[in-house]
Parts: C-alpha cells; sequence; structure tokens
C-alpha cells in the first residue's frame, strides 16, 4: 500500500477534463427538456381514458423501465440507422435514447403528480363551478407541480449518471475525455477518481440548488 | 305558493349494487331552510352531492327553476350532463364541505376570489373587493394573506364559506360543515351559518347538531335507508317524532344528555 | 422502411445469447445478496448515535449515489487494483462494483423503512420492557421489511439493469455477447431487439411484482 498519487498528470490535462465537464453538462441540459415534452405528452395520453391512446403509452413506458439504458445507446446509434436508412453522430444517437428513456419515466412522475392530489380538490372547483381545464390549469398542476418536483429532481440526476453511457459511442463527455487522459498518463487511479470526485461537486451543487429551488416552491406549507 | 327553485324528481343513486337513494321527490322554494339529518350510510351526503351534481344520480332529474338539467340518455332514465350546463349549475348552488376543500396553495383573499376569476371572469379589483366583503362577514378580515395550513379548522371552514358567498349562489349547500371540526370550534362555524339564515339564504345542511338543526331550520328532512322517512317542521320532526325508526335515531342523541 | 428482417438469425444467436443470460444472473444475484446483507450494516452505521460510524457511512453511501455506475466499475477494474495491488478478473471487479453500490442504495431503503415505523412502536415496546435490540427484531423489523419490498424489488430490478454495464469491462454477459454478435453479422437491428426483447423478459416480473406489492400495502394503509 505504499502507492505514490501523483496527480500531476490530471493537472496538466485539466482543458481535456473541463471539455468533457461541458459536454456532460450539455447533454443532460438537452436530453432533460427533451424528455419533458416526451414525458408530457406520454403522461397525457396515459391519463386519457382512451383505450387505444393510453395502451400505446402504456407500452411505451414499461419498454423503457424494463429494459437497460445501455441498450437503448447502442439500438439508436447501430440498429435505428439501419432500419430508417440515415446516420445518426453519437450526440443525436445519446440524446434521443436519453430523452425517450427519461420521458418515459418523467411521465410517471407527472401521472403520479397529477394524480396524487386528492379528489376533495377537484370537487372545490367544480363546486364553484369550474371547467375541467380551469380546474387543471389553476388548481390541480399547481399543486401536482410542486410534490412532482423532488421525484422529477431525482430521475434527472439518473439521466444526468446515464449521460456517461454516450462515452460508449465515442461521445466527448467526461467520462470518455477521462479514458483519453488515462490512454496518456496511465494513472487511471488518479484520473478515474478525479472524475468520480467531479461528478459528486456536479451532483451536490445541482442537489443543494434543487432545495433551495423546492423550500421556494412549498412555501405555502 | 312560490313556485320552488330546485325540485328533484324520482331521484336514485345506485353505487354499483348498492342503492343508495330510493326514488326521492323534492323541492326547495326560496328561503327555506332544510336540515337532513341521519344515520351515517343513510345517504344523506350523496343526495345532497347530486343536487349541484359533485355525484351524478343514476336515474330521475334535478330542475333549477323549472329546467331540467342535462338530457335523457339511455332506457332506464339515465341522463348525460354536458360539463358546460353543470357549469351553470354549480355557480348557482354552492357547497361547503366537510373537509372545507380549500385551495391550499392560494392565499385566504385567493381563495375567495378563484371563482370570481375564473368562473365569472371577473377584473380583479372587483373580485377582491366582493372577497373582501365576504371574509370580513365571516370574521377573518384579519387573515386575507394567510395560507389555509395556516388556519385552525373553524377558519378554514369560514374561508370556505366566504369563497362559496362570493360567487352570490341562490342555494347555498352545507355537507356536514361542523363534523372534522374540534369540538370547541364547531361554534364559529355555527354562528356564520346563522347569520346567513338571518338574510333569508336558501340553504340546505346536512348535519348531526340536532339542536342548531332545531333552531335554524325551516324543514327538517329524516333520511333512512335512502328514502325520506320523515318531513316536517322541526318541532314535528325533532320534538314529536311520528315514526319508530326517527324516535330511535333521536334517543341515541340524547342518551347520555345531562 | 423495407428492410428485410433476418429471423433466422436470431434463432441461430439465441443459444449465444442465453449463455450471456447466465452470466448476467450469476452477477445479478450475488449482487443483490451481498449488497443487502451489508446495507443493513450499512444502515445501522448511518442511523448510528456515534458521529464515528455516521459520517463514513454517509459519505460511502453519498459517493456511490452521486457518481454513475458504469465509473463505479471502471474503477474497481483499472483503479482499484493499485490501491490493493491485486488485478482483478472483469467478473470480480464488476460483482464488487455492483455489489458495493447495492449496498449503498439498499441501506438508504432500511434506513427510511426503520425511520418510518411510528415512534409509538418502540413506545409501546418499551412499556412491555423489551429491549433495543429486542424491539428491532419483534417489532420493528418485520413492520419495516413487508413496508421495504416493493423498494428493494424496485432496486432488485435497476441491478439487473446496471448488470449490463459490465459489458464495458468485457464481462461476458448478455449485452457484451449482443454487442459481439451485432458486429460479426453487421445485423445490429435484429441482435440488439432481440437483446432488448430477452432484458425485458428478465425484469419485467419484478416490475409487475413491485407494482402488485405497492397496490396491496396501499390498500392495507
Amino acid at each position: 500500500m505504499s502507492y505514490q498519487w501523483d496527480f500531476s498528470g490530471v493537472w496538466s490535462r485539466w482543458d481535456i477534463l473541463a471539455v468533457g465537464l461541458l459536454n456532460t453538462i450539455k447533454i443532460a441540459a438537452v436530453s432533460i427538456v427533451l424528455g419533458i415534452v416526451v414525458g408530457l405528452v406520454l403522461a397525457f395520453l396515459k391519463l386519457s381514458p382512451k383505450k387505444y391512446l393510453s395502451a400505446p403509452a402504456t407500452a411505451f413506458i414499461e419498454f423503457y423501465r424494463n429494459t437497460p439504458p445501455i441498450i437503448h445507446f447502442f439500438w439508436f446509434y447501430y440498429a435505428l440507422p439501419v432500419l430508417a436508412n440515415i446516420s445518426l453522430d453519437p450526440f443525436v444517437a445519446a440524446v434521443l435514447a436519453l430523452s425517450t428513456q427519461s420521458g418515459a419515466f418523467y411521465a410517471e412522475v407527472f401521472r403520479g403528480g397529477i394524480v396524487s392530489i386528492e379528489k376533495g380538490q377537484w370537487e372545490g372547483g367544480r363546486s364553484l363551478g369550474m371547467r375541467h381545464s380551469q380546474l387543471m390549469r389553476r388548481i390541480i398542476l399547481p399543486q401536482a407541480m410542486t410534490r412532482m418536483f423532488a421525484p422529477f429532481v431525482e430521475r434527472s440526476f439518473e439521466l444526468t449518471k446515464t449521460t456517461a453511457l454516450a462515452s460508449t459511442l465515442a461521445y466527448a463527455d467526461l467520462l470518455y475525455q477521462a479514458m483519453r487522459v488515462n490512454s496518456e498518463t496511465f494513472r487511471p487511479l488518479e484520473v478515474y477518481t478525479t472524475i468520480a470526485l467531479m461528478y459528486v461537486v456536479l451532483l451536490v451543487t445541482a442537489s443543494t440548488l434543487s432545495r433551495i429551488a423546492e423550500a421556494r416552491l412549498t412555501a405555502y406549507r | 305558493m312560490n313556485e320552488p327553485i330546485l325540485r328533484v324528481t324520482e331521484l336514485n343513486k345506485k353505487f354499483g349494487e348498492h342503492h343508495v337513494l330510493k326514488g326521492i321527490d323534492f323541492s326547495v322554494e326560496q328561503g327555506e331552510r332544510v336540515a337532513i339529518i341521519g344515520g351515517s350510510g343513510s345517504g344523506k351526503s350523496t343526495f345532497l352531492r347530486c343536487l349541484n351534481f359533485m355525484e351524478m344520480p343514476s336515474s330521475g332529474t334535478v330542475s333549477l327553476d323549472g329546467k331540467e338539467i342535462g338530457k335523457p340518455a339511455g332506457k332506464n332514465g339515465e341522463r348525460r350532463y354536458p360539463e358546460s350546463e353543470l357549469c351553470l349549475v354549480r355557480e348557482r348552488v354552492g357547497m361547503v364541505f366537510q373537509q372545507f376543500n380549500l385551495f391550499p396553495h392560494m392565499t385566504v383573499l385567493e381563495n375567495a376570489m378563484e371563482g370570481l376569476l375564473t368562473v365569472k371572469g371577473m377584473k380583479k379589483e372587483a373580485a377582491r373587493d366582493l372577497a373582501v366583503k365576504e371574509l370580513d362577514k365571516v370574521g377573518l378580515a384579519d387573515k386575507h394573506d394567510a395560507y389555509p395550513g395556516r388556519l385552525s379548522g373553524g377558519q378554514q371552514q369560514r374561508v370556505a364559506i366566504a369563497r362559496s358567498l362570493a360567487m352570490e349562489p341562490e342555494i347555498l349547500l352545507f355537507d356536514e360543515p361542523t363534523s372534522s371540526l374540534d369540538p370547541e370550534l364547531v361554534g364559529e362555524v355555527l354562528v356564520v351559518i346563522r347569520k346567513l339564515a338571518e338574510e333569508g339564504r336558501t340553504m340546505l345542511l346536512v348535519t348531526h347538531e340536532l339542536g342548531f338543526a332545531y333552531h335554524f331550520a325551516t324543514k327538517v328532512i329524516f333520511l333512512a335507508d335512502g328514502v325520506f322517512h320523515e318531513v316536517g317542521t322541526p318541532a314535528e320532526v325533532l320534538k314529536n317524532p311520528k315514526q319508530e325508526r326517527t324516535r330511535a335515531f333521536l334517543n341515541r342523541f340524547t342518551e347520555f344528555a345531562f | 422502411m423495407n428492410y428485410q428482417f433476418d429471423f433466422g438469425l436470431i434463432l441461430q444467436s439465441l443459444p449465444v445469447l442465453l449463455r450471456g443470460l447466465l452470466v448476467t444472473i450469476e452477477l445479478w444475484i450475488p449482487s443483490i445478496l451481498i449488497g443487502l446483507t451489508a446495507g443493513f450494516f450499512l444502515s445501522l452505521a448511518r442511523t448510528s448515535k456515534s458521529i464515528a460510524l455516521r459520517a463514513p457511512s454517509l459519505f460511502y453511501i453519498e459517493l456511490f449515489r452521486d457518481t454513475p455506475v458504469l465509473i463505479q466499475l471502471i474503477w474497481f477494474f483499472y483503479a482499484f487494483p493499485i490501491i490493493i495491488g491485486v488485478q482483478l478478473s472483469p467478473f470480480t471487479a464488476a460483482l464488487l462494483g455492483l455489489a458495493l453500490n447495492t449496498s449503498a442504495y439498499s441501506a438508504e431503503i432500511f434506513r427510511g423503512g426503520i425511520q418510518s415505523i411510528a415512534l409509538g412502536q418502540w413506545e409501546g415496546a418499551r412499556a412491555l420492557g423489551m429491549r433495543n435490540s429486542q424491539i428491532l427484531r419483534r417489532i420493528i423489523l418485520p413492520q419495516v421489511f413487508k413496508r421495504m419490498l416493493p423498494a428493494f424489488t424496485n432496486r432488485a430490478i435497476e441491478v439487473a439493469k446496471m448488470s449490463s454495464l459490465a459489458s464495458v469491462l468485457s464481462v461476458h454477459e448478455l449485452m457484451y455477447q449482443g454487442r459481439l454478435l451485432s458486429s460479426t453479422y453487421y445485423r445490429p437491428l435484429e441482435i440488439l431487439t432481440t437483446v432488448a426483447v430477452i432484458y425485458f423478459i428478465l425484469i419485467y416480473p419484478g416490475t409487475w411484482l413491485s407494482a402488485r406489492l405497492e397496490k396491496r400495502l396501499a390498500a392495507k394503509a
């Protein structure tokens, strides 16, 4: 156990890792935004009383929840181009994988938030003569949103961690860049420990910010 | 004799196999105050909730000012109720719930303004004036900016009453408004309801507070097994009930009286 | 979009894929068993009165929760051997990473479960003269266990999905075999879709079970 830690190689290549970190943040941000769109569509389809709308949404959601993320990355990068006769660059394929997958999870978050609102809230609004759409907009969604917040953040953290899989498609995220640094320095312990800590800092920062936002959102309780 | 503002004919309500209301005929005239009493599970809340369509009647009709709500659909007296029509009914028939059902994400004032803004489409200033007036009336002038979660049950229920009053409903429905309150908070809510009675408002009240019902109501209905077992003045029904069933019900309330 | 789907190839590659599935299971089950056991003791440390136990366990748990699993696996394969001075096989490194990751997450499940039991249960048992260890064993854990069952099932599902990342370390599990076959035959669509379906069949019963358990629990409450 007399290993001599040596971070000089990592230090001197900080710019490579910085690019990786920025790319990780970029792909996470884009996928979260697109994932929200996918999730909203799926949630409303699934809430529909019409079976031909809710059944495909359920199938989509269940498929994604029951298969490993890495297969989605490979499927979009290698299989979809064959099927659709197009070519995708790693970024696009990874974003497709991440946003459809997180969309499936977000859909459950959104739906769960809406159905968690007590029956009395619907009745309170109805008793005043409010329409379904007014009730949804003014009473249900504002409350559902505060309840969705924590699980939404949790899912977004999962997504951020899953972006590391984009490295397997040679997208230059933090992990991919770390592999590059490792192949130049032959210092895996220092390199991989460094990026692990970078992830911790990234997520702890994000979680602190989200906690502040959540406190504001739920001030009325 | 006035034309009733609300009339119910052959009202039936079934939850699956469970037949809760069995062909009820009933009408309310302007200025009447009806207290509905009965054991738990007798269907008294369900009856009240059918009047503003919180529950959809299985069959039978509800008419407001002589106009039947909804359109016939199906052969067993079932009806279809378009949302727009229900919204109009609910605008005119207010309801106060056992669990208040205030909107927790809005302040007291915003709660009282909500229906005016979204349903009546009023301007903010006008809505505020009206909401302030009603909150004054229920004695909550100093709580405008509080959130419901910070209020006592009695205060919350008074906000709910103000919220309903602001809509200027022609009929007010009270669904056990004091049943979820601590005993010492019941009084403040009943005082408000009595004040409304003195104004001559048309009201229906489902309650376990028999003493209050006696002083409040112009008519008392004892509901059991989904039918009106006994109907009459408070003195008739509560003091000299004709039916054995009514007497037994009332006795349970007076058993521990002193 | 008139792609000719090659079903014969799927049949032909099924034996290899099923061999991979076996390795997936060999990775999956031990990871859960080791992870749960370690997680239980970890949760005791995490809820201990002594800060000397609480602080390190908290640090350990957060480290695993705030970094991508892929980086954990890579770290255990490339970096960890440098500290201990022994080279690990890909399988061992993957097993180690998955088991320790599971221990961190299940520690939080145990903690949440134990803390969710109302104070009245402890007080009721204490009033009978029971010791803390007796209360934990006879009163708290039986209640906790039932309540935590859906969470553990979910964890098991996550571990099954995570095990696919071992393919990056060239562990010959299902995902690895799928990647190998799809590049050998240049038929990513058939092979990757088949792999996804196999994962779905493996994982779906767990999701179904967990949803049932949750419903049963909610009905009781």
